[in-house]
């Protein structure tokens, strides 16, 4: 039987940790707004680069473009997107296990895998593989369109030199507040780019390009890189703050459950402790009685 | 009054200008090229620099860092980096910039070194351009 302070204390620290939780909840629901709107006003600018870029593609001489050159694939880079921070339920974990299972699926091809880690829990997972190739942590909290062009330009620079021959991004896809899937997403070699949504009708062959579609291409790709590098941190930011709302969310409830429990504890040895001091003075006074 | 043509100009962070004008500038690859409504289908790189416009009696400038620009259906779209009003530049931070890629820019060309020098001269036309949109605003 715990003694009553135990139980006492147990449950005022128990309701400390509901309050720092129930804290970081909305803290987390705070910051997705921000990360949401964060990517409500970068889509505009991925809408139309698309388009512009499938208008493009229609008309270019893709062939001598050295970022889109299909080679034999000897090499896979994989880029995982995570968070920086951990408590955030199985989010971080399941962008790892995809992850994992990408590698043991290109090694048993017999492909080298090489991976870039943005993101800390990411390399937390992978650093003792070796496989890890740079990392870019600590960037995830307040990350800018010129952090994407840097890892971009790393990785592109990579592909050109032949240090990988296909490069995939592996994050988060941020569904709803609700779901977030692990996804992932071919890079390199830029196969063609799609318009999103309905396929509408191509007027590519009126334009008139400044510099040729060859040049503009050039120029082109490796915005196209960093903006799939951008649009992968967005979403893993997004995604980030809506999985640590939700385990916050389940952990203060957890919280109250075993406060809940705790009290059922400390009255039934409150009322242990007073029957027993009962029976004391009756037991005192009838000894007296004689 | 003469026909428009549609501005917009959208950067990672958001649509900074959406709005009917009548003429644009703006620094393409082969230089500056000025669009007026109804302008053909036309697709061009953009360089860092200024982007102007008229809309009646009103001028706006914009220091714009690369990317590319649309003509079509009589909308001109610019895709950038990022793109600022004239009038929102902080100058002195501007010109602190400058002074600074100017200093980067001579230690990197005694040390031939390639990547921070095209880095060094981004950053100096970036500021140029912001201290130039800065004085026409």
């Amino acid at each position: 039987m715990p003694s009553l302070k135990d139980v006492q204390n147990k449950i005022a620290g128990v309701k400390k940790t509901a309050q720092i939780t129930k804290a970081m909840n909305m803290v987390a629901s705070a910051r997705l707004r921000g990360a949401q709107d964060k990517m409500e006003a970068f889509r505009p600018y991925t809408t139309k680069f698309n388009e512009a870029m499938s208008n493009l593609s229609g008309g270019a001489n893709t062939d001598s473009l050295p970022l889109m050159e299909v080679r034999d694939v000897k090499t896979v880079e994989l880029v995982l997107v995570t968070s920086d921070r951990g408590l955030c339920g199985s989010f971080n974990a399941n962008i790892a296990k995809l992850a994992a299972k990408k590698i043991v699926e290109y090694e048993a091809e017999g492909k080298t895998v090489t991976l870039v880690c943005v993101g800390k829990k990411g390399f937390g997972s992978f650093k003792k593989t070796g496989k890890v190739r740079t990392k870019y942590t600590d960037i995830m909290a307040g990350f800018q369109m010129f952090n994407a062009r840097e890892i971009a330009q790393d990785i592109s620079q990579n592909f050109l030199s032949g240090g990988a021959d296909k490069v995939e991004v592996i994050y988060g896809h941020f569904q709803s507040v609700a779901r977030q899937i692990p996804a992932s997403q071919d890079m390199l070699p830029i196969t063609h780019v799609e318009r999103e949504g309905e396929a509408e009708v191509k007027i590519s062959g009126d334009y008139i390009y400044e510099p040729s579609t060859e040049e503009i291409m050039e120029v082109m790709l490796p915005l196209y890189l960093n903006v799939i590098i951008y649009h992968a941190m967005l979403e893993v930011g997004a995604s980030e703050h809506a999985a640590r709302m939700t385990s916050m969310d389940n952990a203060t409830k957890a919280c109250k459950d075993i406060v809940q429990d705790l009290t059922l504890v400390f009255n039934k040895a409150r009322q242990a402790a007073v029957t027993g001091e009962l029976m004391d003075i009756v037991g005192g006074a009838e000894a007296l009685k004689g | 009054m003469a026909q428009q043509i549609r501005l917009e100009v959208v950067t990672p962070n958001g649509a900074v200008v959406n709005e009917d004008v009548d003429i644009v500038n703006a620094p393409g690859y082969g230089g500056d090229f000025g669009v007026l409504a109804n302008h053909a289908p036309f697709l061009s790189t953009i360089k860092i620099g200024l982007l102007t416009y008229e809309q009646g009696k009103k001028r706006e400038s914009l220091m714009i860092s690369g990317g590319f620009s649309e003509v079509s259906n009589n909308k001109i779209t610019f895709l950038v980096e990022s793109a600022q009003f004239g009038r929102e530049i902080d100058v002195d931070r501007a010109m602190k910039a400058k002074e600074r890629a100017e200093k980067r820019l001579n230690q990197a060309s005694a040390h031939d070194d390639k990547i921070n020098q095209t880095r060094a001269e981004a950053a100096l036309q970036r500021a140029l351009a912001r201290i130039k949109a800065s004085k026409i605003a």
